[in-house]
C-alpha cells in the first residue's frame, strides 16, 4: 500500500466520521429549531428527574392469562384517564408480557393515583335526560350537527333536542332534586368528576359523553360490562345477506346478560325519546348512547350510527375490554424527590468524570504520546453517545435513567479496552521489527478481528439482555449495546486513522521514547531510519512470524524451526 | 513505567513466563476451594440479604434532613407501627432512607408525616413507596431467563467462529465461575441483592466472555498448525498466548475497573444505598473474578480439553523425543 492511499483512507474515515457527527447534530438541530419536539438535552427517567413510578399487575382469574391485546386496551384507557386527569408527560407502558408501568413526573396527588390503579368499570344505564355538553348561548335552538357527531345512535341525537337543554326542564321521575340541579349547571367542557370517582350503581348519576358534546342524566346500572360477552365491529348485512357499507358495532351479552338486556330494553322500548336510549359508560362518562330500535331479547345487539371501521372497532375494543374481570393491582408505587434525583444524576455524572479522568491518566502513563489517541477516541465516542441518546429520546422516546448511566460508565472501560488490544497489537508488530507504518496496518487487521469478534458477544448479551428482560434490566442492556456499536464506529472510523496519520508524523514514526512507540523501549533495536528499519541480530526473524495464523500460513520450513526455537525460550523459563 | 514494557517485551519473546497452563491443578484447585466457599458462606450467614423488591414492603426517603440519626426514624416509625422493625440507611449527604414492612395506604401516610415533623422538614419532602414482594422476582426470574438464553447463544457464537466447541465449553466454565463467586461474595458479606445488583450481575456475564474472547483469539492464532511443529506443543502454545496478552488484559481490566471503582467510591460516600452503589458493587467483583478466570481457568481448562486429542498427544511426543 503506498502511503498516500493510507493517507487518503484514512483521511476519508475521518471525514465519514465528521459526516456522521454533524449529520446528528443536523437533524436534532433542526428537530430543535422547527419545535418537533427534540432537545440536545437527553430526557431523564423518574429515578433522575424525581417523581412517581407506578408498576400494575393483572389480576386475572386463576388459569387464565393476560392477551397482549387486552394490555395495549389497558394502557389505552389508563393513558386517557391520566390525560384527563391533565397530568402532562406521564408515560405508560407495558412491561414484559404482564405489567403495566405508569411513569409521573412530579408528585401526583392521591387522585391521579386513585385513578391509574382503579380498573375500568364498563356499565349499562337508561337514559333519562339529556342535553347538550355544553351550556351554549344558542340553547334551545335547533340542532348544529357538529355538536353530536359521533352520537351513536342511527336516530336521535342529543342536540336534536331542543327542550331538553332549557334551562328549566321538567322534573323527570326517578331523578332527585340533587341531581337535577347538578345535571342543570353541568357544563362538560370543565372537569366535574373527581378522579377515580365511583357512582352507586343503585342511583341516577348525571354525567357527560367523553368528548363533551352531549350531557346525560342516567338511570341506575341495569347491565354491567361483565355481561358482555364479546363485541366486534363489522359492516351492516341486510336481511338477503348482502353486506352494506354501514359501519356497525356487535356485541353480544352472557347468558346472564342476555336476561337483564331483554328486561332494560323490554321497558324502555315502549318509551319516548330520549328515555327509549340507553347509554353505555367507562369509568363514569358516556361512550356512546344509542336509541333502541327494538326489544332485545336474542342476547345480540347491534349499535349503528355514524361509524366508519376505525370508530366502529375502537367502540368494539372499549365494550370488549373495558367488559374484561381484569384489574390491576399495584405491584410497586415508587416515589422519587427531584432532589434525590438530580443528586443522584450529579454524582453519576462526577463518578464518570473521574472515571474518565483516571483512565486517562492510566493510558497516559502507559502509552503516552498515544493517550492522545485513547482520549481523543473517548472524547469522540462520548459526544456521539449522547447525539444518539438525544436523537433516541426524541424519536423513540427514550428516557436516560441511572441504569443507563451506569452503563454509560462500564461503556469507558470497554470502549478503551478496544484502543488496547489494537495498541498492544502494534507493540507487537513494532516488537517484531517492523516499522510503524507497517505495523500500525498489519495490527490493525488482526486487532480488528478480535474487536469484531468480542463486540459481537458484548452486542449478543445486550441484545438478549434487551428483549428478554424488563425494567432498569432493560435500560442498561440498551446503553451497553448503543455504547457497544459506538465503539466500534469509532476504533475504525477515529482510532485507526488517527493511528495511521500519527505514524506519518515525525515524533512517532521516529519512536520518540515519549511517543508509546519507542522501539527501544518495546525491545527493537537497530532502526535506521523512516521507513527502513533493519532487524537486529538479536531478535529472531521468525517470531515475526510466529503470533500470526496469516503469516504462519505461508511459513518456510526455515521459518517454522526459528519460530520454534523462539518458543523453546519460554519453555526453559516458564518457572520464573 | 519502563519495567512495566520491559515485562510486556519478555512476555511477548517467552523471555519471561508465568505458568498458567502447567499449574493448572493448583488453579482448578483455588477455584474448586473458591466455589465452595462461595456456596456455603451463604448458606453459613444465613442466605442472601435480598432488597426490599425481593421481600416487599413500604419504603419512605426523607431529603434535606439537618441530621442523619437513625434513631429519630426509628422512633418515628415505631410512634405509628410499634410492631415493626425499620430499616434505616443514610442515603447521600442529607437524606434518609427507612424501610418497613408493608403498611396500609392510612398508615403509610401516618409515617411519612411522623417522619416529617421527626426530622422537622415539610412531609413534602418524605416521598413513600411501596413495593410489591414479588417485583424483584419478577424482574430477576427475565433476567435469569435472559442470562439463560445469552450463554447459549454465546456458546454457539463462540464455536461458531472458533471452529471448536471446546473453546465454548472452557468460556462458559469460566463464565459460571465468575456468576458463582460474585454471587457467593454478596451472600458471605451480607450485601443487599436489588435487582441493581442483578443488572451489574448481569453485565459481568458480557465483560467475562467478552476478557475470555479476546485472549481465546490469540490461543487460536498461536495454535494454528501447531500439530506440524517439531518444537513447541499445544501446551506452550496456549501459554505462551496467555502470556502475550497478559499485559492486555492486566491493562484492561484496570482501564475497566477504574471507573466502576469510582462509581463505587461516589457511590458508598456520597449516595449511600442506591441503584448506582448496587450496579458497581457487583461489577467490581466481577470484573476482577472475571479477569482472574480468564488466565487462571479459561485457558488452562482449554488447553485440558485439548492437549488429549490424539493428533496433539502425537505431536507433543515428538516434541520431547527431540528434547
Amino acid at each position: 500500500m503506498s502511503e498516500s492511499a493510507v493517507t487518503k483512507g484514512a483521511r476519508k474515515r475521518l471525514t465519514w466520521l465528521g459526516v456522521l457527527i454533524i449529520g446528528l447534530v443536523a437533524i436534532i438541530g433542526l428537530g430543535t429549531a422547527t419545535n418537533a419536539g427534540a432537545s440536545f438535552a437527553p430526557k431523564l427517567a423518574l429515578d433522575l428527574q424525581g417523581g412517581t413510578q407506578i408498576i400494575l399487575a393483572p389480576v386475572v382469574q386463576a388459569g387464565t392469562k393476560v392477551t397482549e391485546q387486552q394490555l395495549t386496551q389497558a394502557v389505552a384507557i389508563i393513558r386517557q384517564r391520566v390525560d384527563a386527569s391533565g397530568v402532562s408527560e406521564a408515560q405508560i407502558n407495558t412491561q414484559g408480557n404482564n405489567n403495566i408501568v405508569v411513569s409521573i413526573p412530579g408528585t401526583p396527588d392521591e387522585n391521579t393515583l386513585r385513578l391509574i390503579r382503579s380498573s375500568a368499570k364498563l356499565e349499562f344505564r337508561p337514559v333519562l335526560e339529556t342535553s347538550q355538553g355544553v351550556p351554549a348561548a344558542s340553547a334551545g335552538t335547533s340542532a348544529t350537527p357538529s355538536a353530536s357527531p359521533t352520537a351513536a345512535s342511527s336516530k336521535a341525537t342529543a342536540s336534536a333536542k331542543p327542550s331538553a337543554s332549557a334551562s328549566a326542564t321538567p322534573a323527570v321521575a326517578g331523578v332527585d332534586a340533587a341531581t337535577q340541579k347538578f345535571f342543570d349547571s353541568l357544563d362538560c367542557s370543565k372537569p366535574f368528576r373527581a378522579a377515580g370517582q365511583v357512582d352507586d350503581p343503585t342511583l341516577p348519576v348525571a354525567t357527560c359523553d367523553t368528548n363533551g358534546y352531549s350531557k346525560y342524566v342516567l338511570g341506575p346500572v341495569e347491565v354491567e360490562g361483565t355481561d358482555v360477552a364479546d363485541a366486534n365491529a363489522g359492516t351492516v348485512t341486510t336481511s338477503t345477506g348482502a353486506s352494506t357499507n354501514t359501519w356497525a358495532v356487535n356485541l353480544k351479552f352472557t347468558a346472564n346478560g342476555t336476561t337483564k338486556f331483554a328486561n332494560t330494553t323490554g321497558h324502555l322500548f315502549p318509551l319516548k325519546d330520549p328515555q327509549n336510549r340507553f347509554a353505555i359508560t367507562l369509568d363514569g362518562y358516556v361512550i356512546t348512547a344509542p336509541t333502541l330500535q327494538a326489544v332485545i331479547t336474542g342476547g345480540t345487539a347491534q349499535i349503528t350510527g355514524n361509524f366508519d371501521k376505525n370508530t366502529s372497532k375502537a367502540l368494539a375494543d372499549q365494550l370488549k375490554y373495558g367488559s374484561l374481570p381484569i384489574g390491576f393491582e399495584v405491584q410497586s408505587q415508587e416515589n422519587i424527590s427531584a432532589t434525590l434525583g438530580t443528586e443522584q444524576l450529579q454524582s453519576g455524572l462526577l463518578a464518570g468524570a473521574i472515571g474518565l479522568l483516571l483512565v486517562i491518566i492510566y493510558s497516559f502513563f502507559q502509552y503516552r504520546g498515544l493517550a492522545i489517541v485513547t482520549v481523543g477516541s473517548l472524547v469522540v465516542a462520548a459526544i456521539i453517545t449522547y447525539l444518539m441518546i438525544a436523537l433516541l429520546s426524541w424519536r423513540q422516546g427514550y428516557h436516560l435513567s441511572l441504569s443507563g448511566v451506569a452503563g454509560l460508565i462500564v461503556a469507558i472501560g470497554i470502549t478503551a479496552d478496544s484502543f488496547i488490544v489494537y495498541f498492544e497489537r502494534v507493540r507487537d508488530e513494532l516488537r517484531d521489527g517492523r516499522s510503524l507504518g507497517a505495523s500500525v496496518e498489519s495490527g490493525w487487521k488482526r486487532a480488528i478481528r478480535t474487536i469484531l469478534v468480542s463486540d459481537g458477544v458484548s452486542l449478543l448479551a445486550a441484545i438478549v439482555l434487551y428483549a428478554l428482560t424488563v425494567g432498569n434490566v432493560r435500560g442498561f442492556a440498551f446503553t451497553l449495546g448503543l455504547t457497544t456499536l459506538i465503539d466500534l464506529a469509532v476504533v475504525i472510523l477515529f482510532t485507526h486513522p488517527m493511528l495511521e496519520l500519527l505514524a506519518k508524523t515525525k515524533f512517532f514514526s521516529s519512536g520518540h521514547p515519549w511517543s508509546g512507540f519507542d522501539s527501544k523501549a518495546l525491545g527493537a533495536t537497530s532502526y535506521v531510519g523512516r521507513g527502513a528499519f533493519r532487524v537486529s541480530g538479536a531478535v529472531p526473524a521468525g517470531k515475526a512470524a510466529k503470533a500470526s495464523k496469516e503469516a504462519n500460513k505461508r511459513q518456510t520450513l526455515a521459518e517454522r524451526k526459528a519460530a520454534e526455537n523462539a518458543a523453546s525460550v519460554s519453555k526453559s523459563e516458564k518457572s520464573n | 513505567m519502563s519495567k512495566f514494557s520491559d515485562l510486556g517485551n519478555d512476555l511477548y519473546t517467552g523471555a519471561r513466563s508465568f505458568d498458567f497452563v502447567g499449574r493448572r491443578k493448583v488453579w482448578f484447585g483455588v477455584a474448586s476451594l473458591m466455589l465452595v466457599l462461595a456456596i456455603v458462606l451463604p448458606i453459613l450467614r444465613g442466605g442472601y440479604n435480598f432488597g426490599i423488591e425481593f421481600r416487599g414492603g413500604s419504603e419512605f426517603r426523607v431529603a434535606g434532613v439537618s441530621s442523619q440519626s437513625q434513631q429519630i426514624a426509628i422512633d418515628a416509625v415505631h410512634s405509628v407501627v410499634p410492631d415493626t422493625e425499620p430499616l434505616v440507611s443514610n442515603v447521600g449527604t442529607d437524606s434518609i432512607r427507612v424501610q418497613t414492612k408493608q403498611l396500609t395506604d392510612l398508615k403509610s401516610e401516618d409515617v411519612r408525616v411522623a417522619l416529617a415533623k421527626a426530622y422537622k422538614v415539610e412531609s413534602s419532602s418524605v416521598a413513600s413507596s411501596f413495593i410489591g414482594a414479588n417485583w424483584g422476582a419478577d424482574v430477576t426470574g427475565k433476567a435469569l431467563n435472559g442470562l439463560i438464553v445469552f450463554i447459549i447463544l454465546a456458546a454457539l457464537l463462540m464455536a461458531l467462529y472458533f471452529r471448536t466447541l471446546k473453546m465454548s465449553l472452557a468460556a462458559v466454565l469460566a463464565l459460571l465461575h465468575d456468576l458463582v463467586i460474585t454471587a457467593g461474595v454478596y451472600g458471605a458479606l451480607g450485601f443487599e441483592v436489588t435487582p441493581a445488583a442483578v443488572i451489574g450481575f448481569l453485565t459481568i456475564l458480557g465483560y467475562s466472555l467478552y476478557d475470555t474472547v479476546v485472549v481465546f483469539d490469540k490461543i487460536r492464532e498461536n495454535t494454528f498448525e501447531v500439530e506440524f511443529s517439531e518444537k513447541v506443543t499445544f501446551k506452550q502454545q496456549v501459554n505462551l498466548a496467555i502470556n502475550q496478552t497478559l499485559v492486555r488484559s492486566i491493562n484492561t481490566s484496570i482501564v475497566a475497573v477504574l471507573p466502576v471503582a469510582s462509581i463505587l467510591f461516589i457511590g458508598a460516600t456520597l449516595l449511600g444505598a442506591g441503584t448506582l452503589r448496587d450496579i458497581a458493587l457487583a461489577l467490581f467483583i466481577g470484573i476482577i473474578v472475571g479477569t482472574y478466570s480468564t488466565l487462571f481457568i479459561a485457558a488452562p481448562a482449554y488447553s485440558a480439553f485439548r492437549e488429549g486429542e490424539a493428533k496433539y498427544r502425537k505431536a507433543e511426543q515428538k516434541v520431547l523425543a527431540k528434547a
